[in-house]
C-alpha cells in the first residue's frame, strides 16, 4: 500500500467515525436515556486525553519526585478552576513547566 | 426541537450563501451564529497552533514529504493521530498498521458524533457531511454547550461551522508553517505540552456537578491505567467507562 493510499484509507476511516451517529440521527427528539449519558462526553473524553499526557508522558507514572509535567498540569487545573481562562492556563502552565524543568531533576 | 420553525437552509449548496449575503431576519441570525462560532474558537488556537507547528516539524523529521504531511492535515485532520502516523512511517510500519492505528486513535470522535447527533438531526445530508468533516475535539468542545442551550435553534449549526472552519484553517496554516519554518523550534521548549494544557482549560469548567466530576475521575484514572493498550483504545474504553459509571449520578439532577 503506497503512503498516499494509506493516508486516504486512514482519512476515510476517521471521517466515517465522525459521521457515524450524525448520519444515523433523524428528525425528532432523542429519548432522555440517550441524551443523559452524552452530556458527560466532554468531561470524560478530555480527562481521558489529559491525565495520561500529564501523569505519564513517557509511559511511566511518576508521582514522587513530581515530574515537571505533572506539577505544571496540577497548577494548570488550579488556574483553570479559578480563572476559566485558556490564555492564563497556558501561560502559567508553560511557565511552571519551564521553571520546573530547570529546577527539578529529570 | 424547532421543526415547526421556518428555515432557509434547504440544501447545503444554498445555505452557506445565506450568511454570506444576508437578506432578512433568518439570514442575519445565521451570520451572527457563524461569527460567534469563530470568536469562540479563537482562544483555542493558542493550544492548537503550536501543536500544528510541531506536527510539521516532526512530519519532516519522520521522512514525510511536505506534500504528504500537508495532505494528512487535510485528509485525516486529527492532530494526535497525525503525530502517530509520522512516528509509524519513520519506523517503517506497514500501511495496514498505520490505518488501524489512526482509526483506533480517532474512535473517540464517535462519542462526539453521538453527542452532536440530536442537535443536527434536522439538517440536510450535505450539512451533516460537512459538519462531520469539521468535527474535532476543539470544535466540539466549544460548540456543544451552545447547541444544548435553550432558545431558538434554527441557525445553531452555523456556530459549529464557524468554529470548525476556524480550526481547520488554523490547522492547515500551522502545519504549513511547521513544515517550512518550524525546524528552528527547540525541543526543550516542550511546546507539545500546550495541547494537554488547553484541554485542561476546557475540561475544568465542565466539572460543575457530581456526575461530570465522577465521569472525569473514572475516565482519567482508567486512561492512565489502560495507557499500555494499543493506541487510542485506552482513551476510548476509559471515556465510555467514565460515562457509564457516572450516568446514574445524573438522575435527580436537572
Amino acid at each position: 500500500m503506497s503512503l498516499g493510499l494509506t493516508l486516504l484509507a486512514a482519512g476515510i476511516a476517521t471521517y466515517l467515525t465522525r459521521l457515524s451517529f450524525i448520519a444515523l440521527a433523524h428528525r425528532g427528539t432523542a429519548p432522555a436515556w440517550i441524551i443523559r449519558p452524552l452530556r458527560l462526553v466532554p468531561a470524560a473524553v478530555l480527562s481521558a486525553l489529559v491525565l495520561p499526557a500529564v501523569l505519564a508522558p513517557q509511559g511511566m507514572v511518576q508521582l514522587w519526585p513530581l515530574s515537571p509535567r505533572a506539577l505544571a498540569g496540577m497548577v494548570a487545573v488550579l488556574v483553570a478552576w479559578k480563572t476559566r481562562s485558556i490564555l492564563l492556563t497556558l501561560v502559567v502552565g508553560m511557565s511552571v513547566l519551564w521553571l520546573a524543568g530547570l529546577l527539578l531533576p529529570g | 426541537m424547532s421543526g415547526s420553525q421556518p428555515t432557509t437552509s434547504g440544501s447545503p449548496s444554498n445555505s452557506p450563501s445565506t450568511w454570506a449575503h444576508p437578506s432578512g431576519q433568518p439570514a442575519a441570525g445565521a451570520r451572527e451564529e457563524f461569527l460567534r462560532g469563530i470568536l469562540a474558537e479563537i482562544p483555542l488556537l493558542l493550544g492548537v497552533v503550536p501543536f500544528g507547528l510541531i506536527y510539521g516539524v516532526i512530519a519532516i523529521q519522520s521522512g514525510l514529504t511536505p506534500a504528504t504531511a500537508q495532505a494528512a492535515s487535510a485528509v485525516v485532520f486529527a492532530g494526535s493521530s497525525q503525530f502517530v502516523m509520522s512516528q509509524l512511517v519513520a519506523g517503517g510500519a506497514s500501511g495496514v498498521v498505520i490505518v488501524a492505528s489512526i482509526a483506533a486513535i480517532n474512535l473517540r470522535h464517535a462519542l462526539y458524533s453521538a453527542s452532536l447527533a440530536p442537535h443536527l438531526a434536522h439538517l440536510s445530508a450535505g450539512w451533516k457531511a460537512l459538519l462531520a468533516y469539521l468535527l474535532t475535539d476543539e470544535a466540539y468542545v466549544v460548540s456543544i454547550g451552545h447547541l444544548e442551550a435553550d432558545g431558538p435553534r434554527v441557525h445553531r449549526h452555523f456556530f459549529l461551522l464557524g468554529a470548525g472552519l476556524t480550526l481547520w484553517a488554523s490547522w492547515q496554516a500551522s502545519t504549513a508553517l511547521g513544515l517550512f519554518a518550524g525546524a528552528r523550534l527547540p525541543q526543550s521548549w516542550s511546546l507539545d505540552f500546550t495541547l494537554p494544557l488547553m484541554f485542561i482549560a476546557l475540561v475544568v469548567p465542565q466539572l460543575k456537578d457530581r456526575a461530570a466530576i465522577a465521569a472525569a475521575l473514572v475516565a482519567g484514572g482508567l486512561a492512565v491505567a489502560l495507557r499500555g493498550l494499543p493506541l487510542g483504545l485506552g482513551v476510548l474504553l476509559a471515556a465510555v467507562a467514565g460515562i457509564l459509571a457516572a450516568t446514574p449520578l445524573e438522575r435527580g439532577e436537572a
